[in-house]
């Protein structure tokens, strides 16, 4: 039990000191993970509501690609952005390894298929209902994607969400891309393998009762936005 | 305040919460290290005093030595500061490295539980001991992640002619992580392992795990560095590269390099050729 006092104890200690370092790196998790899973959004619903909407030759093959894609392994993904960013690689020139631009772009490729996939069956619950009234209005497709992820935008919530809860959470990819450098690219969830690495259980279990205290933050606003949100739209 | 104010007003802080992202840069270099350096605590005591001295900014990607050779040789990193002579030499060899110095020294230990299942405690003959450990089939848990501990490792089974993972029976354990990760199973399992003096000293969770042989003379562990070869790698940051491994050799370095310690102890000696010490 002492283990599990001492964590807590780190964790209350670290947040009461207001430690700069510490401070750096919870900013960085977030920065990394919100832009990361901004991104992602902007890549994942509108190909998630195509996916539903439209029919084509392999269309099944293609819904079956990304779903299987959120069991993307994260060091699968960190590696490949590794030989992708690194400078013998085909982008090397950019000199964007060991920076948070490639946890970033690591991170968009781990949760862009985690938000198409959910987005896809979301949008096509409702593709299925309203049907109709769109090929009978002959709406052209940008309009009806635009319009179906418009009318599933609580129920969307969840995909990103989902797609958030995976960014704050992943340490394979991030390490192997930003290379978990002190003030540079050490982020919430590097520093806890870092400190797991040292012996020193205690400090890095109190950080992850930080980090998981943020993303519960993240997901109580949500649910507040969504329920105010909705109870303005009845 | 509606969906749409609040997908913009997320957006806008996302945006802003990523523009330390991009704020120019001081000077900095790259150096793929080891664990062993960065787990130590070395890196967060010397790094300070040379970014004071000249303003350069030093990044450590701090890995086991076969793969800070590799992002090396891949031109990810301007200096490379490892602990696996061969393989530095071999690095220099093959045009990847340029300008290897020798910086620091510190030795191996074998570790193991106080309960001592194979009656090494106290010897100082690592190759005898390791022929114990294989005898009475304890616990051992290797490294098997290619760094220069891993590479020591397999140099004393070479040495007592015994292949271990081979041996089966399930006394091998080879986690493949790091040095820390490796002592944390070894904690767990009560087994013996192989460890750097540097991790050993400042690592938190030692449980029952106490050093069992030391002081052997094929236990020392030296470290070296090198500049990656910048005609193979154009971007490599010739200058504040040369600057660091300058400051390491000096007399500054090599003071500030003996000055670390833990407990009272110190944790690497430095014996850059030409320094006084």
């Amino acid at each position: 039990m002492n283990d599990f006092l001492g964590a807590l104890v780190a964790a209350w200690q670290l947040v009461l000191s207001g430690d700069p370092t510490l401070i750096g790196i919870v900013s960085l998790s977030l920065s990394v993970s919100l832009t990361a899973v901004l991104l992602a959004s902007v890549i994942g619903l509108p190909l998630g509501a195509a996916l539903a909407v439209l029919r084509f030759p392999g269309r099944n093959a293609a819904v079956v690609v990304v779903n299987a894609l959120m069991g993307l392994p994260p060091v699968v993904a960190g590696l490949f952005v590794y030989l992708l960013l690194s400078r013998s690689g085909p982008l090397g020139s950019l000199g964007l390894l060991f920076t948070p631009t490639a946890m970033v772009i690591a991170q968009v490729v781990l949760v862009s298929p985690i938000i198409a996939a959910v987005a896809r069956q979301i949008v096509e619950d409702f593709w299925l209902e309203y049907r109709d009234l769109y090929i009978l209005d002959g709406t052209s497709l940008v309009r009806t994607v635009s319009s179906l992820l418009w009318l599933g935008r609580f129920s969307l919530i969840t995909a990103v969400l989902a797609g958030l809860g995976r960014a704050a959470a992943e340490v394979g990819a991030i390490l192997i891309v930003g290379g978990n450098i002190a003030g540079v690219t050490r982020t919430m969830t590097t520093a806890i393998a870092l400190e797991t690495s040292r012996g020193d259980l205690s400090l890095a279990l109190g950080l992850g009762i930080i980090l998981l205290s943020l993303t519960l933050a993240i997901n109580a606003t949500a649910q507040f936005v969504r329920n105010t949100d909705r109870a303005a739209a009845v | 305040m509606t969906a749409w104010a609040w997908v913009r007003l997320c957006a806008a802080s996302c945006l802003l919460l990523a523009t330390p992202v991009a704020v120019a840069q001081e000077p900095f270099i790259t150096v793929a290290s080891t664990t062993s350096t960065e787990e130590s605590g070395l890196f967060g005591y010397l790094l300070p005093a040379f970014t004071k001295t000249t303003g350069i900014q030093v990044r450590v990607v701090a890995v086991g030595t076969g793969q800070a050779l590799k992002i090396g040789e891949r031109g990810d990193c301007d200096v490379v500061f490892i602990h696996d002579r061969p393989a530095e030499l071999a690095f220099v060899e093959r045009g990847f490295g340029i300008d290897r110095q020798e910086v620091m020294y510190n030795d191996f230990i074998l570790v193991g539980t106080e309960a001592d299942p194979a009656h090494v405690d106290g010897g100082e003959d690592i190759v005898a001991a390791f022929r114990m450990i294989a005898e009475t089939k304890a616990p051992f848990v290797a490294r098997g992640d290619d760094s220069g501990t891993s590479k020591a490792e397999m140099r004393f089974w070479k040495e007592a002619g015994i292949d271990p993972k081979s041996a089966g029976a399930g006394w091998y354990r080879d986690t493949g992580s790091g040095m820390g990760p490796t002592l944390n199973t070894a904690a767990a399992m009560d087994g013996y392992t192989l460890s750097d003096r540097g991790t050993w000293l400042s690592f938190k969770n030692k449980q029952h795990l106490t050093i069992v042989v030391e002081g052997d003379r094929r236990l020392f562990n030296q470290y070296g560095v090198m500049l990656v070869n910048p005609q193979k790698h154009p971007h490599v940051k010739r200058d504040l590269g040369e600057s660091f491994i300058d400051w390491l050799i000096s007399p500054d370095g090599q003071r500030t390099i003996a000055g670390y310690k833990i407990n009272g102890t110190q944790l690497f000696f430095p014996d850059a050729k030409g320094s006084p010490s």
